[in-house]
This record gives structure tokens, C-alpha cells and sequence, in this order.
């Protein structure tokens, strides 16, 4: 029912291209993220589903309604799709309890029935309580979860996440996170989550969405995304590691293939059906591991970087020294900037789509 | 606001309201210009070309440059002056300062007209008082060009200043500490860095006066009349109120050469404006604020007095006529009354009327432009750019052309009665509201299309998503939030209409004067003591009117007064 579903959709602003024939189904119940660098054009695809925008190309629907289409336009008020702000968007000039209140009021719900909803709300985003103070009077995780349960009150079926957390505080950003999850939970909505930043989306999205230039590059669940990036650009955009050049000399039918690089070759993942020839590689650090001086390829380190548990290394191969590959070592293994260490490909990527 | 798509039913309440903008403002505008050109429905350049050969006409045009552009210079030189002290200077009690300076700008033309006389003049109680008054029968030394021109400059002067301040504000810091890092002091740069960078705002604040004395009536009416000395702005009025409407197509010709002046000057100072290419970095350009030392107080001082001689000089004047009870009696504590007061406010029907008319114009006026702009301007918020400036346009026009051409257009388009209705707004108090609305409407506008660019669209949006239609996000999400800067222009609004006299002493009739209209009659009746009470009570008014719009303003938008930053 409140599945979204967008089909060759395309929205331009004036000669720029801001969507770029997207198609995308979203599950009912589903959480998808939708990942990407500022200006790629995934806050224009959540205003699209919104009816914020009007698409110049391209049927969208949410559950078996079509909101926008061809000769078809449901403004925003009529979608019944409820939105979390990155300003927030709380009414100044209105109590939280009346902010939360607001959606249920056009519905025409009043008296008891109506404070119990907003009670409900406000109590289930931690806020009880605070109802009669004026959102000025907010913190900013206060603020979002006043806009968290404004949606929850209206029981959107619907949820669309506008970098919810990019005004806040690094600490409070996972407690954010937690509180989002528990909406999720307790609404069962289905939930569009736009953000560039990496970690969130693969903490806690269902499925990732990846966009880049007004284009969906690839929508997967966060470990596939992860571990099988389509392209360079999402090898890039998720996830550390790097991106080699290479090529395929012989393929396995069990989704293998050797590949030739640094001097060497190696077995690692493939697509099905790679061909052979010059690919990219993608090689994220726990694929790379520290081996003795017969083996693997030399390389020297350039950067030793301390992280607590683990010592992230950075080094360039001997053979291809504009390259840097990161790698992940457990603490104990000592390790020093302008050291000699031969390095080993213990797993790694074809990318399919160069 | 960005636009957002919208419903079809919103639509039809924008078309409504463009309408009422295009009825107002642009076919009162357009039958002046055909009357002008085609008054019999063809193009006919007849009467206008008796008009432009009349010898009466060139005179009158020839001195309406002359004390439009005498009074521009003063201007310029008070208002860019002021403005420099002001914004350069650590001179203190600046906003009282700026609050004073902005008085003449709203105090109505022909109340400071009026106190200036009664200042100078052989019969100025105050000057006769002090045994310093001309000898009696001599000609009131402001009567012509060189008064008027006077008093122009004082009451433009405000429109320099605001022109020149933002100039300032909007001059990028780093350009004058990069002065003072070279070794510069504060002369040297003000002299080589800060006024050619003014430059641009100095000559379109010039241009705004020049177009605001072209236009003004109260000043030249009191002061050239009686000496004869006529602009064309009082010469439409004495065809129009001596002839009567068998002159219509003559004055309209001539107001459609009035509005084309104000309206050229309006377009050379947006030329102006477009030129003046110093890149504005938001708020965060701070002038800088050079010690004047120990001078300061020496500055300072010369402010207030400046502002003694200009402000509270004519004002103690005309109070003190006011106080006696004839011409030529002089003031002493026991021949001080308040009877004129008495006979104005209670005894005289005349001006009985005229303070509840014009009480009750301004009041409807500002009402009625304060509903019609928050859903106009909300509407308009998420159009295209170029539907947005085209309302702006037609809205400012009634505004920008001067008020007596305003009057002539409404004359004619309401004259004959109204098409459906079949009555007549002609010669009542109906036909005055319709030129306030039409008149004003930019003065509610503004200050609401101002405080929606400063509101977060998301909060719209947020309504909208809630479920709100139109109607409710207007009234329940945007009105509370634009509420202060409506308000604001609603009484600035009521203030301006409330001393207005260039449109109503051309459409007003026995029965619908208003304040401005009998200071006027009262004036050239010879009742001085009279029109000095009318005088001082709107006086009263439009000081009560600014600190409460100033109370009201502190939680508006920025930018919506004039008188404040």
C-alpha cells in the first residue's frame, strides 16, 4: 500500500538535469536510504515523491495510487506522505504539542481524542512533558523528534527523511539514529532516508540507494553494496578502500576470476558473465594483508594512522606508486612510515561497469 | 520561497487577486494614458499638442525642474551627510537620531509647509515674541522657488539618507581594512575609498528625491500659490478646481507628462541601482566605527541642533499660533488657549468631519491592503521571477507616479458610474478609498513579500505535508509568522493616508474632506489659527503613530520600516 515506485521519472531546473530517468521501487514497510554527494540530486528525488516538485517526465506512485504523471498531479496536501525536515520545520509561533497537533487538526480530530494522540506521540519519541514549550525553547535532538513525532501523529504510511541529522552534533547523531529505528518500529511505515553521509545509510537502512549526477547508480542492501559495487563510483562513495586498475586474464564459472595486477595475479570476485581484459578493482582493506618478504608485492608505507583498536596503514605499491592502498591491522603488528612491506590480495572486486 | 507546484482551485483565488491588483493599479494607469492620447478611442494628439505649446505649461514644467532639482541637491547633501556621520562615526543616541531625521519624511508636506510659514512669516507668533519677526505687510520670505526648494530638501532628505546608509551597509569591510593596512587614515579613506564606492547610492537616492519633489504637492501649494509660482503639479490642480472636468483631457495629458518624469527618474535610478556593483556579503559588513574623539560632542551637538532648527523650531511655531486666539496676537500665558483646539475637534463641522474621514479612510485602507497582501504575497512567493517582478511593477505604479496624477486617472475612470452597478463613486468619500487602496497597496505589500523571503520554506512545506490547504496554511502557518511586518505596513499604511492631501484635494467634496483638504482651506481662508491646531493634532497623530508602529515593528521582519535598520 505505501510502497513508492518512480518510473523513468526525469526533473530538470531550467537546462540542468537535477533527475535523470529514475526508476525505483521501494517496498512497503522497507527502509531505503538514498546515498549520495551533495547536489547529486537525491533531496529533488525525496521533494518529487513529496509533490514539493513536479517531474517533467515519468510516472511516480505511491501504493496503487499514481501521485504524479504525465497528465496527473496530486499536490502535497493530498498525498497524506509525512516529512522530517532538516530544519525541522517547527512552526514557531505554535507549542510542541500544537506543532504535533497540526496534521491531526486539518483531519478534523479534536478535544480528548486529539490531546491523547499528541500525548501518545510525545511520548513515544521521550518528549512527555514538554508539550506546552515553544520549539525555540528545543534542543536540536529535541527539535527533530518533536518533527519525528509530528508524523507519527499524523500515521503517515510514508515517511521521508530529509538529512534529519546534519544539523546535528556528532554524539547525538546515533542516539538520533536509535530514536529513528524505534519510529520505524513503532509506525511501520515505509521510510525514505536521503543523506551523504555513508555510515548512516549502511547502519540502518534495508536497501541503499546509491545516486550520483541525477542518476541512480545502484540500489542494493548495505553489505552487497559494499562487497559488489557496480562501478567505480560507488566503490568510491561507500565504504573505504581502492579502486586498481587491472586486468582479467581467465574467469571461473563459480564467480571467480584471476586477475593481473601489481606484477601478480590474483583470485578475486567477479560479476557473472565478466569478461576479460582491462577492469577496475576494487580493493577495500581487509582484502590486502601483510605478507613475508617472498611473497605478495613490495610496497612502502606512507602513513601509519592509530585508531584505537586497529592501525589503519596507507602504502603505495613499488610498482605503481600513485596509488595508495589502505589496509587494517590488528594493534601488535608494528609498522612505520617509509618501511618496506610486501603485501598480499587475499579477496577483492572486479568492478563490472567501468 | 521556491515555487511548488499548486492546486488547481488556488489558481482561482490567485487570478482574483491579480485582479484586484490589475483594477486598482494598472487600468486607472491606463485610462489616464488614453485619455491623454486617444480620448475619443482613436489616437489623437490634439490636446496634446496644444498642451505642449502652451507657454503656461513650459513655465510651470521649467519651475518644477528648478525646485525639484534645488531640492534634490539639498537633499543629497543633508541626507548623504547624515548618513556618513552616522554610519562611519562612533557618534552616540544613534537611533534617536535617525528616528528624528526621518520625522520630515513623514510628517505630512504641508504641515511642515504650514509650521515653516508660521515660523517665518511677519505674522510668526514665535519670532514676534522675540521682536525678531519681518515688518508686517512684507512678503513671507519662503513664498517661491527658493522656499519650496528649502523645504523640499528637508523632507527628501530622509530618502538620501536610507539610500546612502544601505549603500554603506552593503560596502564590503575588507575593502576599507585594506585601506587601513596601507596606513590610511579616516579621512583618506573616506575621501578615496568610501565615497567613489557610494557614488552609485548617492546618485540614486538624488534621483528618488528629485522624483519625490516633482511629485509633491502640499509644499508648492502653500508656499507658491500665494506668490504666484506655479509646478505642474498645482498648475493641474488650479485647471482642474477652477475649470472643473470640462479640462479633463488637458490635465490628463499633462499628468501623463508628470508620470512620465517620476517614472523615467525611477527607471534611471533602477539603472542606478544595477550598476552599483559592489558584491554585498549579507549582514556581515560592518562599517567601521571611527572615533571622532574630541569632537564628538561638538558633532554631536551640531546634530541636535540641525535637528532643533529643522524639527522643533517649526513645530514650537506652530504650536504657538495654534495656542493664540487670532493672527498677530501674541503669546503670553494669559492670551494662551486651547480654543482653537476646541473649535476644530468639536465646533467646526468642516474639520469634525474631516478627522473622523480621514481616521476612517486610513483605518479601512489599512485593513482592507493588510487582508488582501498576506494572500497575495504568499501566492505570488512561489511564482516564477518574472511573475513576481511583473506585480511588484504594477504595483508600485500607482505609488511612484505622483499623487495628482493618481487622482486625475481615478477621476476618470470613475466619473461615469460604474459598468453593472450603474452608481457612481464620483463626488463621494468611496471614490478617496478606492486612490488610498490603489495608492498604498505597495506600502502593505512589501513589507510582507519581505518577511516571506526571510521564512524558512520548509515551514510551508511542512503544512503542507500536514494536509493544509491554501487557505488554512495562510491562516494558520503563514499569517501568524508574516503578522508583525503586515501589521507594520498596515499602519505605516494608515499614517501615510492619514496626512494625505495631493490625492483627496482633487477628488474630495463637501462632506468627504479630509485632514489634508481642510489644513488646505483653512490656510488659504486666512484662518491661520485653525489650520495650525488641524496642524499640530496630525502632528500628534503621526508621532503616536510611529513609536507604536516602532513597538509593533521590533518583531517584524527586517527592513520593514523605513525609519529603522
Amino acid at each position: 500500500m505505501a510502497a513508492v515506485t518512480l518510473e523513468r521519472v526525469e526533473k530538470r531546473f531550467d537546462s540542468i538535469v537535477a533527475i535523470d530517468d529514475v526508476s525505483l521501487a521501494v517496498e512497503e514497510g522497507e527502509f531505503l536510504a538514498v546515498l549520495g554527494p551533495s547536489g547529486c540530486g537525491k533531496s529533488t528525488l525525496l521533494r518529487l515523491i513529496a509533490g514539493f516538485e513536479r517531474a517533467e517526465r515519468g510516472t511516480i506512485r505511491i501504493g496503487d495510487r499514481v501521485v504524479g504523471g504525465p497528465d496527473v498531479y496530486i499536490a502535497p496536501e493530498d498525498r497524506h506522505v509525512g516529512m522530517v525536515f532538516q530544519s525541522y520545520a517547527l512552526w514557531p509561533h505554535m507549542s510542541v504539542a500544537e506543532n504535533i497537533a497540526y496534521p491531526l487538526r486539518v483531519q478534523k480530530l479534536a478535544g480528548r481524542n486529539l490531546a491523547q494522540q499528541v500525548d501518545a506521540a510525545l511520548e513515544a519519541v521521550g518528549l512527555a512533558g514538554l508539550g506546552q514549550r515553544r520549539p525555540a525553547a528545543l534542543s536540536g535532538g529535541q527539535r527533530q523528534r518533536v518533527a519525528l513525532a509530528r508524523c507519527l501523529a499524523m500515521k503517515a504510511k510514508l515517511v521521508l527523511l530529509d538529512e534529519p541529522l546534519a544539523n546535528l552534533d556528532v554524539h547525538l547523531r546515533a542516539r538520533m539514529l536509535a530514536e529513528i529505528a524505534a519510529f520505524r518500529t513503532l509506525s511501520k511505515a515505509t521510510l525514505v532516508y536521503v543523506t551523504h553521509d555513508q555510515a548512516e545509510a549502511l547502519g540502518v537502512a534495508d536497501r541503499v540507494a546509491v545516486m550520483a549526477d541525477g542518476r541512480l547508480r545502484q540500489v542494493a542492501a548495505p553489505p552487497a553494496l559494499y562487497r559488489t559495487p557496480r562501478d567505480g563510483i560507488v566503490s568510491r562513495f561507500v565504504g573505504p578502500g581502492t579502486v586498481a586498475r587491472g586486468e582479467v586474464t581467465q574467469t571461473y564459472a563459480n564467480g571467480h576470476a584471476k586477475v593481473a595486477l601489481f606484477g601478480r595475479e590474483w583470485q578475486v570476485r567477479s560479476a557473472p558473465g565478466q569478461r576479460e581484459g582491462a577492469v577496475e578493482i576494487c580493493i577495500r582493506p581487509e582484502d590486502l594483508a601483510i605478507v613475508g618478504p617472498d611473497g605478495g608485492f613490495e610496497a612502502s608505507v606512507a602513513r601509519v594512522l592509530y585508531q584505537g583498536g586497529r592501525t589503519v596503514v596507507e602504502a603505495a605499491p613499488a610498482c605503481d606508486p600513485a596509488t595508495t592502498l589502505s589496509l587494517s591491522l590488528t594493534s601488535g603488528e608494528a609498522c612505520a612510515p617509509g618501511a618496506k612491506v610486501h603485501l598480499a590480495l587475499v579477496d577483492g572486486w572486479v568492478i563490472p561497469e567501468t | 520561497m521556491p515555487g511548488i507546484p499548486v492546486r488547481r482551485s488556488e489558481r482561482a483565488t490567485f487570478a482574483a487577486l491579480l485582479g484586484i491588483v490589475a483594477l486598482l493599479a494598472l487600468v486607472p494607469i491606463a485610462r489616464l494614458a488614453q485619455e491623454a492620447l486617444a480620448p475619443h478611442g482613436r489616437l489623437d494628439l490634439g490636446v496634446f499638442r496644444s498642451v505642449i505649446e502652451s507657454p503656461a505649461v513650459w513655465r510651470a514644467a521649467g519651475n518644477t525642474l528648478t525646485v525639484s532639482i534645488g531640492g534634490a541637491a539639498l537633499a543629497i547633501v543633508l541626507g548623504a551627510g547624515f548618513a556618513l556621520l552616522v554610519s562611519l562615526t562612533d557618534v552616540r543616541a544613534k537611533k534617536p537620531l535617525v528616528f528624528c531625521f526621518m520625522m520630515p519624511l513623514l510628517i505630512a508636506p504641508q504641515v511642515t509647509a504650514l509650521a515653516w510659514i508660521n515660523l517665518l512669516g511677519p505674522n510668526s507668533t514665535l519670532l514676534r515674541a522675540l521682536g525678531l519677526a519681518p515688518a508686517a505687510g512684507t512678503t513671507h520670505p519662503l513664498y517661491g522657488p527658493g522656499g519650496i526648494a528649502l523645504l523640499l530638501g528637508i523632507e527628501q532628505a530622509p530618502v538620501v539618507f536610507l539610500a546612502v546608509r544601505a549603500g554603506l551597509r552593503s560596502l564590503p569591510r575588507d575593502l576599507v581594512e585594506a585601506a587601513q593596512a596601507s596606513g590610511a587614515g579616516p579621512w583618506r579613506i573616506v575621501r578615496t575609498i568610501v565615497l567613489p564606492l557610494s557614488g552609485p547610492s548617492v546618485a540614486a537616492g538624488g534621483m528618488l528625491a528629485f522624483v519625490g519633489s516633482i511629485g509633491n504637492f502640499g509644499i508648492p501649494a502653500f508656499l507658491g500659490i500665494p506668490a504666484g509660482f506655479t509646478v505642474l503639479v498645482t498648475l493641474i490642480y488650479q485647471r482642474l478646481a477652477g475649470f472643473g472636468t470640462s479640462v479633463l483631457s488637458e490635465v490628463a495629458t499633462l499628468s501623463l507628462l508628470l508620470a512620465l518624469i517620476a517614472l523615467g527618474g525611477l527607471a534611471l535610478n533602477n539603472w542606478l541601482a544595477r550598476r552599483h556593483d559592489v558584491r554585498v556579503t549579507a549582514w556581515s559588513s560592518a562599517t567601521p566605527q571611527w572615533p571622532l574623539g574630541r569632537l564628538r560632542a561638538l558633532v554631536e551637538g551640531g546634530c541636535w541642533a540641525a535637528l532643533f532648527v529643522v524639527l522643533v523650531l517649526p513645530f514650537a511655531a506652530l504650536l504657538a499660533t495654534a495656542l493664540v486666539p487670532a493672527i498677530g496676537v501674541s503669546l503670553t500665558p494669559s492670551t494662551a488657549t486651547f480654543a482653537n483646539f476646541h473649535f476644530v475637534l468639536f465646533d467646526y463641522a468642516a474639520t469634525r468631519r474631516a478627522f473622523v474621514n480621514s481616521a476612517s479612510l486610513a483605518a479601512s485602507a489599512a485593513v482592507m491592503l493588510v487582508i488582501v497582501s498576506v494572500p497575495l504575497g504568499y501566492s505570488l512567493a512561489g511564482r516564477r521571477a518574472s511573475i513576481r517582478q511583473g506585480v511588484a511593477f504594477v504595483a508600485e505604479l500607482p505609488y511612484a507616479v505622483p499623487g495628482v496624477v493618481l487622482a486625475i486617472a481615478m477621476i476618470l475612470c470613475l466619473l461615469r458610474p460604474l459598468p453593472l452597478l450603474g452608481l457612481s463613486l464620483y463626488s463621494t468619500i468611496w471614490i478617496i478609498l478606492v486612490a488610498y487602496l490603489s495608492r498604498f497597496m505597495l506600502l502593505a505589500l512589501r513589507p510582507v513579500t519581505n518577511a516571506l523571503r526571510q521564512i524558512d520554506p520548509s515551514l510551508d512545506e511542512a503544512a503542507r505535508m500536514s494536509g493544509a490547504r491554501f487557505a488554512r496554511r495562510v491562516a494558520t502557518v503563514i499569517m501568524p509568522m508574516v503578522a508583525p511586518s503586515a501589521v507594520a505596513g498596515g499602519m505605516l499604511v494608515f499614517l501615510m493616508a492619514f496626512n494625505e492631501l495631493t490625492v483627496s484635494a482633487l477628488l474630495w467634496s463637501s462632506g468627504s474632506e479630509t485632514v489634508g483638504v481642510v489644513l488646505f482651506s483653512l490656510e488659504q481662508a486666512g484662518d491661520g489659527v485653525s489650520a495650525a491646531a488641524v496642524a499640530v493634532i496630525a502632528v500628534i497623530v503621526t508621532l503616536a503613530m510611529m513609536l507604536l508602529t516602532n513597538a509593533v515593528a521590533s518583531r517584524a521582519a527586517r527592513g520593514v520600516l523605513p525609519w529603522q535598520p
